[in-house]
């Protein structure tokens, strides 16, 4: 299983579309931490960026990635090694990858510019999320056969879960005004991965009035530490659930 | 050394295998023949658990292999069309295949040579032309010496002399004493090759018979004229 791992993380950095990547996102973070003196509204310009960019490029990637090793697949199922070490290795390679793109383009001017405890809660999360899209295309790839509907697919929950969701959550707000609904909406914050991130870093940044409108329930329920390992938990249910379930599939899938 | 028992096996509506049974034991070298779609090379993808059989069993040395893998250290399987990484190297695909595998015996190198592998050991998968990269599937079946050789259509894209080379290779593993499993649908190519047919059609065994024991029922001398023979003895 380590020599799969190494081999996938070879190839990936073999491409160069991760080191753009790692660029890319190196250049937004200087750039605004180089423009911006108030370090929470660096920290704020930040996070919409990496809620933008960073889910789309690790569903994106991953997905055509595994698309792309359907050959490698195969020729490693017919060899003597389990298929739930293939799949794993999979996995732990597209994640370590792009989590090392990230740390290298976000990570290294948070800790630089941001104080330390918000700046590691920016980076924890945006592995998180990162991790999270990865298990989320493994699913998509699996449950499509087809590469053009996989990654149609793919890019649809990414606009799902980043813009359209929120939307909604809005139009419930405001349709549901007058009645105590505190609690269905923190329920429904909890049920995406992006919103989570959110919560997650906005409760250690402490801008209240940013926090947007679930923000600021779930400060107002839990807290912040309880609101913060809740948040915890539910994001590392999100790389665990898709992926068992991927892994499932894959190993009653025919080739 | 293999046995299938009652396979079965459905993609959607079609089914490809219907109630498939066999015994292949060592030292024989099996044609497995039929026309097109008949479920070939599903049988050898079921052996090798890239297919997963929705009923029925089969047993490697007697052990269920649901749920195995050790058993594929001892099969050299060869596909009907090679799908490699298209990024990796001849040499790069050869050396994960034998990290994998971490067979501590002697590689049988003779194909390796025959086909001058090293001479393009360096070019990219995806520049291969299709016999090249018979020749690299060929090789990786044969490189780690298994007793059991599965080999789906070996010699189709191949030029006359590395099929005549394979063919050569595949009669002496057999008097070696292993296992072999052909498909083809190019008759006149398994004649010297063989020791018993299974031919199949339209998702069942037709007939599992030596290939001794087919000429005397026919009268005939060469594979493909007794297997047209049976069959029309069969449908009358």
């Amino acid at each position: 299983m380590k020599g799969i791992t190494k081999f996938v993380i070879a190839d990936i950095l073999k491409n160069r579309i991760i080191l753009f990547y790692a660029l890319i996102l190196g250049v937004f973070s200087w750039s605004i931490f180089s423009l911006e003196d108030n370090t929470s509204k660096g920290i704020m310009s930040l996070l919409n960026i990496i809620l933008l960019t960073v889910p789309l490029v690790s569903i994106i990637f991953s997905n055509i990635y595994m698309y792309n090793s359907a050959e490698f697949i195969e020729l490693l199922v017919s060899q003597p090694v389990k298929r739930s070490a293939i799949w794993t290795s999979l996995f732990i390679g597209l994640a370590i990858a792009l989590n090392v793109s990230f740390l290298v383009g976000i990570g290294i001017p948070v800790l630089l510019f941001v104080p330390f405890m918000t700046g590691m809660t920016v980076i924890i999360t945006g592995m998180l999320i990162t991790t999270i899209f990865v298990s989320i295309a493994m699913l998509c790839s699996i449950l499509m056969r087809d590469k053009a509907r996989g990654i149609g697919f793919s890019i649809m929950i990414w606009l799902f879960l980043s813009l359209i969701y929120d939307g909604l959550v809005l139009f419930f707000m405001f349709q549901y005004a007058d009645y105590p609904i505190e609690k269905p909406m923190a329920i429904f914050s909890a049920l995406n991965p992006i919103d989570l991130a959110r919560i997650q870093v906005l409760l250690q940044v402490d801008v209240a009035a940013l926090m947007g409108y679930t923000g600021a329930i779930f400060k107002k329920m839990f807290g912040t530490m309880t609101g913060y390992l809740i948040s915890l938990i539910l994001m590392l249910l999100w790389i665990v659930i898709p992926f068992l379930i991927s892994l499932k599939l894959f190993n009653k899938k025919d080739l | 050394m293999i046995e299938l028992n009652n396979i079965s096996k459905s993609f959607g509506k079609t089914q490809a295998l219907k109630n498939v049974s066999m015994h292949l034991s060592a030292g024989k070298c099996f044609g497995l023949i039929g026309p097109n779609a008949c479920g070939k090379t599903t049988i050898i993808k079921s052996i090798l658990s890239m297919v997963v059989p929705s009923t029925g069993n089969i047993l490697f040395d007697g052990k269920n292999i649901e749920g195995e893998v050790s058993y594929k250290n001892h099969i050299g399987y060869m596909p009907q069309i090679g799908r490699y990484p298209e990024n990796m190297s001849i040499k790069q695909v050869i050396d994960m295949i034998r990290d994998i595998r971490a067979y501590q015996g002697i590689e049988d190198r003779e194909l390796y040579d025959a086909f001058g592998i090293d001479q393009f050991g360096d070019k990219k998968m995806r520049t291969l032309s299709g016999g090249t990269t018979q020749k690299v599937s060929a090789t990786l079946a044969f490189l780690f010496d298994p007793p059991v050789l599965i080999l789906d259509e070996p010699t189709a894209g191949l030029d006359p002399i590395s099929s005549e080379l394979l063919r050569e290779k595949i009669i002496k593993e057999r008097q070696n004493g292993k296992l072999i499993l052909i498909t083809s649908h190019l008759l006149s190519e398994l004649d010297d090759l063989l020791t018993d047919i299974i031919f199949m059609q339209e998702a069942e065994v037709l007939f599992n018979k030596s290939v001794v024991a087919l000429f005397e029922e026919t009268g005939e001398e060469r594979v493909s004229k007794a297997v047209s023979k049976l069959l029309k003895i069969k449908r009358a």
